[in-house]
Formats: C-alpha cells, structure tokens, sequence
C-alpha cells in the first residue's frame, strides 16, 4: 500500500496543474489515470489543436500545453500510474484507502477528482449479443494480433484504429472493412492504402453499412450489417473489431456517495471540497454557482483544492502562504539555485 | 429567436424559445431536455449531442464541415439525417425547426 499526501484522479491539465500547486506547498502526491498518457481530453482529443485561452499564452495546442505542465512539475518527481482506474474507496480512521482496476492500494487523507467528464472507454456495439462474445471474439483494441493469423475478421470504423489494423490485419487474415459512410476520416495514405488492397483483393470494403447484430452459439459464427434502405448482409467470421473511438464515463467514482448534479460534483468554493471530507472535485468534473469549464478556473481550483488538502495531511502545522519569487523553501522544493 | 422542437425518442416533445446565435444543443442543455448530453460543452470533440433532422429541415441547415461528420462517425446509430447539435447555430430562419433525438447518446 503507497502512503500518500493526496492521491489525484485524472492527469489532465487540472490534475497536473493540482500536483504543482501541492509540490509547491510541500505535500506529496500521486496521480492516477486511466490513459496511457499524461494529459487527458487535451492529448486524447485535441492534441494539436490551438488553444487561445490559456492566460498569458496567446497559443497553445493541447501537446504543448500538457508538455509544459509536465516539466513544471518534474522537480517534484510525483510518480504517476496510467492505463489504471480508481475503483473503490474506503475511510478508515479519518484516512481513505483507494483500489485501483490493477490492484494498487493508496492510503491518503485526501483524493483529489480532477476527472473531467469521466474516464475514457472505448465505444461499443449497440447490440446485446456483442456482450456475450466481448473480450473473446468481439474486440475493441488489441493486444495480441497474432490470435488473427490466418482468421475471418470484421472491422468497423472509419479513423485510423479501424484502417491501421486493416493494412496490418490484412497481411495473415481475410478482412472485411465495414463503415458507414464513403469518406474515410483516417489518414489519407492509409485511404489509399486499403483502396489499393481492395482493388488487389487483398481485402473486402462494404461502406454506408453498419452493425446490425452478431450471431452463434459458443463461438461467434456469423455478423450481420444493415444499410439505410434496410438491407442487410451477413458475413461469417471468427472475430468481429469495433474502433469507434473513446467515450467518456464517469465509472466508479459514481458509486462514492457524493453528491451528484448531472454528471458533475457539487463542490463548495472555498477549498473545492465535496460533501465527504478529505475528497475534492475540480476541473470540468465540479460545479457550483458561476462554474467556467475552462482550463484556467481548473487551475484555480486546483491551487485551492491543494491549501484545502494541506490541513488533513498536515493536521498539526499551520499552512503559511508564500510567494515563488521569494520563498527560499519553495525554491528549494523546485530546486532553484541562487 | 426560434421556436425549436425537441423530440425525445419516447416520442416526448419539448418546444423551446431559443435566442439567436445559441446552438441547439445550449437551447436543450439550458432548459434541461433529456436526451442531448453534451459532454465535451460544444467543442465538437464528442459526439454526445447528436441528433436526427428530417429531410426539409436537414436542407436547409448549413452544411456539415467534415469534422462534424467525422465525430458523427462515433455518435450511437447516426444515420444521413444526423447532425450535431452544437454545430447548428439558432436564427430566426431556423423558427419551427424539429430535431429528434437518439435513443441514447453513446
């Protein structure tokens, strides 16, 4: 079990931003996030997009910005653990104990959500039966593409996941490729690559098509796709690949017993806690009245919510507030030399 | 200001006035009508506002830029009549507009 000052939910710039604001006030943390990145909905969603809001940064894309709240907290060395997910919560003598999906233990007075609008997770199939076969036949990333060699497969999709695996797959298996448009939103080398696989029928290509249910008993046997006019086609094959992109789910935390508005946490804007001690919520994740969903009131909220964990880890110290530019001891946290 | 109708996929409508320059997705998160989740707040980086627009109506929005068809591509069932609400903005032209909304929006 890690002991810890605060444990942050989520690693996206809020998070990040949360875990300089406590490096800077002397608390150690640790970061969970359920990417295999830091960063969150700036590296997952719009890494290279400019962003025009961040105070006294005219432009930004998504990367820079999450590269740039990387290094400000590297003097401070907090370790972070990614592709894991907060599961359960537990108080035990004014201190919570946190599982994750891998089965990390944390013991801290304080957990800090800063988890956007939830977790992302893959997009899945509508269909009741993709349940049954989910994680044997039905797949919506890959580990292992060796299972494929010499295997039916299905691909749905039409960014890059679903055209990069095509290319590959299609070197070892037979591929259909099924979307449900014409114009595919990946890259255009890989358009013209599968073109050029489908012209040399390397691969089968069935557009404006989508999901309409899989089928068999012990072992998928068969898919079944539909089109607008109504028609359907079936297709028999082994494995059945659904890239559709992240969603974004709130999981676990849903189960905590906070307050709950919507899809966000109500917080006081005091110190950004919820209504359990020792648990705050900041970022996109918290409301309360005047709430911005802008990057720059995470950081705010952040640098609060960090002074208002500064009380449960530190129970018997006073917090004394100090400015960066003339605090030897934060300067030594940062480990400026003068 | 337009009149915007809402109709949820249980058949429930809600006619809503919605000030010009608003988009129908803040039209319905505003006025609390289930059904239009909004999770990324209009950025057209999700695909949690998706909704259908019929035939006459889909003619005369403005057209799609291709990223809004490119996250449709994530939305739950998205069909030739699907759009993002966000991306519609309101105008007067737009009084009496209907968009009818998904079963669920993921």
């Amino acid at each position: 079990m890690t002991d810890t000052d605060v444990l942050i939910v989520g690693a996206g710039p809020t998070g990040l931003f949360c875990a300089h604001q406590l490096g800077i006030i002397g608390l150690k943390c640790e970061i969970v996030d359920n990417l295999d990145k830091l960063g969150g909905q700036c590296i997952e969603l719009y890494p290279d997009k400019p962003i025009y809001d961040i105070p006294a940064i005219p432009e930004c894309t998504g990367e820079e910005l999450t590269n740039s709240l990387i290094e400000q907290i590297k003097p401070f060395n907090f370790k972070s653990h990614l592709s894991d997910r907060v599961q359960e919560i537990k108080n035990e003598n004014n201190k919570w104990i946190v599982k994750t999906l891998k089965g990390k233990e944390f013991l801290t007075p304080n957990i800090v959500i800063a988890g956007g609008v939830g977790s992302f997770e893959p997009r899945k199939f509508p269909s009741k039966n993709c349940e049954k076969f989910e994680g044997k036949s039905v797949l919506y990333s890959i580990k292992d593409k060796d299972i494929f060699k010499d295997k039916k497969v299905v691909i749905f999709g039409g960014g890059d996941s679903a055209l990069d695996w095509t290319i590959e797959l299609s070197k070892n298996s037979k591929v259909t490729l099924v979307h449900r448009r014409d114009e595919f939103r990946g890259a255009q080398s890989s358009v013209d690559k599968i073109k050029e696989l489908e012209n040399n029928k390397k691969i089968e290509i069935l557009t404006q098509y989508s999901i309409k249910d899989v089928l068999g008993n012990e072992n998928l046997e068969t898919v079944e796709i539909k089109n607008e006019k109504g028609e359907s086609k079936t297709i028999n094959t082994d494995y059945v690949l659904g890239f559709f992109g992240l969603i974004m789910q709130l999981g676990p935390i849903l189960d905590w017993g906070l307050n709950l508005d919507k899809k966000t946490i109500p917080v006081n804007t005091e110190n950004f806690e919820t209504n359990k001690k020792g648990i705050f919520a900041i970022g996109d994740i918290c409301t309360y009245p005047g709430k911005l969903k802008l990057i720059l009131s995470g950081f705010h909220e952040g640098a609060l919510a960090a002074r208002g964990c500064f009380k449960y880890a530190r129970p018997n110290e006073k917090y004394r507030f100090e400015f960066t530019t003339t605090s030897k001891t934060v300067k030594d946290r940062i480990g400026v030399k003068e | 200001m337009a009149k915007i109708k809402y109709i949820e996929h249980n058949g429930k409508h809600h006619e809503i006035d919605v000030a010009n320059g608003l988009s129908v997705m803040e039209g319905a998160v505003q006025n609390d009508i289930p059904g239009i989740d909004a999770d990324c707040g209009g950025g057209m980086a999700c695909a949690t506002c998706h909704v259908y627009v019929k035939e006459d109506w889909f003619n005369k929005l403005p057209e799609k830029t291709e990223g809004e068809d490119d996250m449709l591509d994530q939305a739950y069932e998205p069909s030739p009549s699907s759009r993002l609400s966000c991306q519609i903005i309101v105008s007067d032209e737009l009084n009496g507009l209907v968009v009818h909304l998904p079963e669920k929006q993921i």
